[in-house]
């Protein structure tokens, strides 16, 4: 018989061993599929280490594509950690890609050096506002953020396609529903010669040491680890709850805003509607994986990344389909959960009735 | 010591990790007694009854029981289905009925086989009724268990253990929710069961009623079994001593003369979650150099009170002031602001943040204060140094300031918010229910502390379920029922127990 115990105190090594080891099992538990597929298992992981490691710039591909990983997972750490339930960091991410386009095609005359400025500041801003929405209906009405949030990104999507059929539609662009293309001044500027990756990478660590000091150190971040811990206490020790959890809002919007500005001007110069393949969900994943830690969400965002691109290379190597990156991902995120259930509770085999009479 | 022995429990211990909940503790229950097991929050009572109920495997040690035919024999250890099948039967201090549910299903649910179409209601509401017509437990068996009053659904819970052929029965803490006159009709009811051969354990703080009600006593101190002796020779102050391993004096308390209004309520009403605990007109002043005593069985208003006054909810209509000022927006902050310290009723929910450190919790309500902060980044080494001052003096004890606050025991909590509260030098206190769960030497540290701040000229309204204490601090009683705040005229017992039950409104 198995039965459950809380742990009275969960181990440091438990706190980085699970995320680590959930990484580790999600990826060999992919060689069932891939033998279902019929393929060389060796080879195929194989294929996929040298998909991520192998060049510098199957490297710089990968850490292309973790970039607006890390502003997601911070966007949902952020919100998760006060028990925000933001669930909405895609459509954010559209709104900051439409707001970087709509300012970085020349809609208001910024003069050189400040467009790349005005474009992230108004980019964080238009996030901002699409969370503040759901956390308005939450903290006035008590509506449920998750929904509020998830419904708001079809909302979203669909005023992105009328936006790029209309008013944001690019007149050069042969009737494809795309957006003009960012001015170059209004670009993130490339890391690495002739290499994809940009300066938003930089960015995203950078406030993800921010926000690591903000949350455990500030003022702030300690009213905000309250209203997620226990908001009955914070209330009574005269913590305004409300206004935390608005500012919180605000903060994981504009993350995830970023992440849209991040990707358009540091990536694709212009702006459709299938800019993002579920970023802004992959960031909950992210977030899970890092144990809603700041500095953690780099670390899970490059390995959610090599994920990705690594399977890219393996299907396009050994003929099997990329959706294995996706269920890679997904079992990471079971193996995390069943960790962090590990790490509140110890399982202990007890004696049978027979052991215990001798 | 003639009667024969029903149950034996030899030589358990358990620990959680460091600490040592039981050490090797024995005892025996005998055939139709009352066993009072006494004991300090912590002192391992519930680990020992869980040990009993198979919810917990001990480290070591055994358990027997008689069987049918009287002989001792093994008891399967961590199977709670076994416990309950060799008839041990448990009524908890948080009643687990299921309140839309008729007192009858509630005592006859999960003792039917989980694949039976129909409940067999007719056998079992003959076998209920014979267990009341036997031991007395009047409780009206067709209405939702939602209807029932306190003392009823404690009722149910006892038929429920009967119902299962229970012949030892632990009551833990049975009175803590009861009016007196209640108490006292449980009291009789259990005679009555024992008198047919029951045994019951019976778990308490209280020294009064253990010293009335049960047969024999034994005294846990820190895990260990310390003491054993029969009621009769038995006196209230041999058993604290025992409990907390030295004389606890209760604090004296001097006359002073009170001075002006500190806080005043003035016809407070707020709509409550039942027809009971809101608030109808409630007014009420409490002035320098007193303690405003609130007595009540709980849910009559008193949650909602201390709520307003805490600045968690604003009442629908009256006023509250502070000294002459009147409160125009009333929130926590506000409340904090004007120099009022609150002790939480439900302290684990209100009072602490349990996954954040001791020392976070200590400086929660001082995050206003310019020297905690410098750029808005906390000033850890000061937050931990005074940290470490507020647990020295006031005797916190637990893993350390930079621990979780979830790891300290229920004392310990108490005596954090208690640091946190005083360091404040608060002029105006609410202490709703602060010694409820405590033992002895919390609780006395808590009363000392409310009489220190009387001194000092500080205003104290005292809610209270524990009447004792109330009239051992209070400088004025007032009573709480349905919502309703009745004035006492020289806190006399008798009229107070009245008020309690309703029936003097």
């Amino acid at each position: 018989m198995i039965r459950i115990e809380p742990r009275n105190s969960s181990s440091r090594f438990l706190k980085f061993g699970i995320p680590i080891a959930s990484a580790l099992i999600s990826l060999l538990l992919a060689a069932i599929p891939l033998a279902f597929a019929g393929a060389d298992i060796g080879l195929a992981y194989l294929v996929m280490v040298k998909g991520v490691f192998g060049s510098v710039f199957a490297f710089s591909e990968m850490l292309t594509r973790a970039t607006p990983l890390i502003f997601t997972g911070l966007a949902a750490t952020v919100a998760f950690r006060a028990r925000l339930w933001n669930i909405g960091a895609e459509g954010q991410l559209y709104l900051g890609a439409m707001a970087a386009v709509a300012v970085g095609t020349g809609l208001f005359d910024v003069s050189g050096i400040l467009l790349l400025p005005m474009i992230i500041l108004v980019g964080c801003l238009a996030g901002a506002v699409g969370m503040a929405i759901p956390a308005t209906l939450k903290t006035k009405f008590g509506a449920d953020e998750v929904v509020t949030t998830l419904l708001l990104n079809f909302i979203i999507l669909i005023f992105l396609q009328m936006m790029l059929e209309g008013p944001l539609k690019d007149p050069m662009g042969l009737g494809w529903p795309q957006s003009a293309p960012i001015l170059d001044q209004g670009m993130l500027p490339p890391l690495l010669n002739r290499m994809r990756v940009h300066s938003g990478l930089i960015i995203a660590v950078m406030i993800a040491v921010i926000l690591q000091l903000l949350i455990n150190r500030s003022v702030w971040g300690f009213k905000l680890r309250a209203v997620g811990e226990n908001i009955f206490a914070a209330r009574h020790a005269g913590i305004s709850v409300n206004k935390t959890l608005f500012g919180v809002a605000i903060l994981s919007g504009a993350l995830a805003g970023l992440a849209g500005v991040s990707e358009v001007a540091g990536l694709k110069g212009y702006l459709t509607a299938d800019l993002s393949p579920g970023f802004g969900y992959t960031g909950i994943v992210v977030a899970m994986l890092a144990g809603l830690s700041p500095v953690g969400v780099v670390a899970a965002a490059l390995f959610i990344a090599s994920v990705f691109v690594g399977a890219d290379s393996m299907s396009r190597a050994m003929g099997v389909s990329s959706y294995l990156a996706d269920l890679v991902v997904a079992m990471s995120l079971l193996c995390v959960l069943i960790g962090g259930f590990v790490t509140h509770y110890k399982l202990i085999l007890t004696k049978s009735v027979k052991d215990n009479k001798e | 010591m003639s009667a024969k022995i029903i149950l034996s429990l030899q030589g358990l211990s358990k620990s959680f990790g460091d600490i040592n909940a039981n050490t090797n503790v024995s005892l025996d229950l005998r055939y139709g007694e009352v066993l009072a097991l006494l004991g300090e929050n912590g002192a391992g009572k519930t680990t020992l009854m869980n040990m009993l109920f198979g919810h917990y495997l001990p480290d070591s040690g055994e358990i027997f029981i008689s069987n049918k035919s009287g002989e001792m024999q093994p008891l399967s250890l961590g199977q709670p289905q076994i416990s309950l099948s060799m008839g041990i039967g448990m009524v908890h201090q948080h009643f687990t009925l299921a309140e839309n549910l008729t007192a009858l299903d509630n005592i006859v649910i999960g003792s039917e086989s989980l694949w039976s179409v129909k409940i067999n209601s007719e056998t079992a509401r003959t076998k209920v009724d014979l267990i009341i017509k036997k031991s007395g437990l009047n409780v009206s068996l067709d209405v939702p268990v939602g209807q029932l009053s306190v003392g009823e659904r404690q009722r149910v819970e006892i038929l429920k253990a009967l119902y299962r052929d229970a012949r030892i029965l632990v009551l833990d803490e049975p009175t803590a929710v009861l009016t007196p006159k209640e108490t006292d009709i449980l009291f009789d009811n259990v005679t009555s069961m024992t008198s047919n051969g029951l045994s019951v354990i019976f778990i308490s703080h209280k020294l009064r009623e253990v010293l009335n009600f049960s047969s024999r006593i034994i005294v846990l101190r820190g895990g260990k079994k310390v003491g054993e002796l029969s009621t009769n020779e038995a006196s209230e102050k041999k058993i604290a001593k025992l409990m907390v391993g030295e004389d606890s004096s209760l604090p004296k308390k001097d006359k002073l003369t009170t001075g002006k209004p500190l806080l005043s309520l003035s016809d407070v009403s707020a709509k409550g979650t039942s027809v009971r605990n809101g608030l109808v007109n409630v007014s009420l002043s409490v002035f320098e150099h007193e303690i405003l005593g609130i007595a009540g069985v709980s849910g009559n208003g008193q949650s909602l009170l201390a709520e307003v006054i805490s600045g968690l909810r604003k009442p629908d209509t009256g006023e509250m002031s502070f000294g002459s000022q009147k409160v125009s927006v009333l929130n926590p902050r506000e409340v904090i602001k004007a120099g009022v310290g609150r002790i939480p009723e439900d302290r684990h929910r209100d009072g602490i943040i349990g996954s954040m450190t001791v020392a976070e919790n200590l400086v929660i309500e001082s995050l206003r204060k310019p020297n905690v902060k410098r750029f808005g980044f906390l000033d850890r080494e000061l937050i931990n140094r005074s940290a470490l001052k507020l647990c020295e003096t006031y005797d916190v004890r637990g893993p350390g300031t930079q621990a979780a606050a979830r790891l300290l025991s229920g004392g310990n909590i108490q005596k954090m918010i208690l640091a946190r509260v005083f360091n404040n030098n608060p002029q105006i206190i609410l202490a709703n229910q602060p010694t409820r769960g405590l033992d002895l030497g919390a609780a006395g540290e808590v009363e000392r502390r409310l009489l220190d701040a009387r001194k000092r000229g500080a205003g104290t309204i005292l809610i209270s379920e524990d009447l004792d204490e109330i009239l051992r601090l209070s400088d004025r009683v007032l009573v709480m029922h349905g919502g309703i705040l009745i004035e006492t005229e020289n806190k006399d017992r008798e009229q107070i127990g009245l008020i309690m039950a309703g029936e003097k409104v």
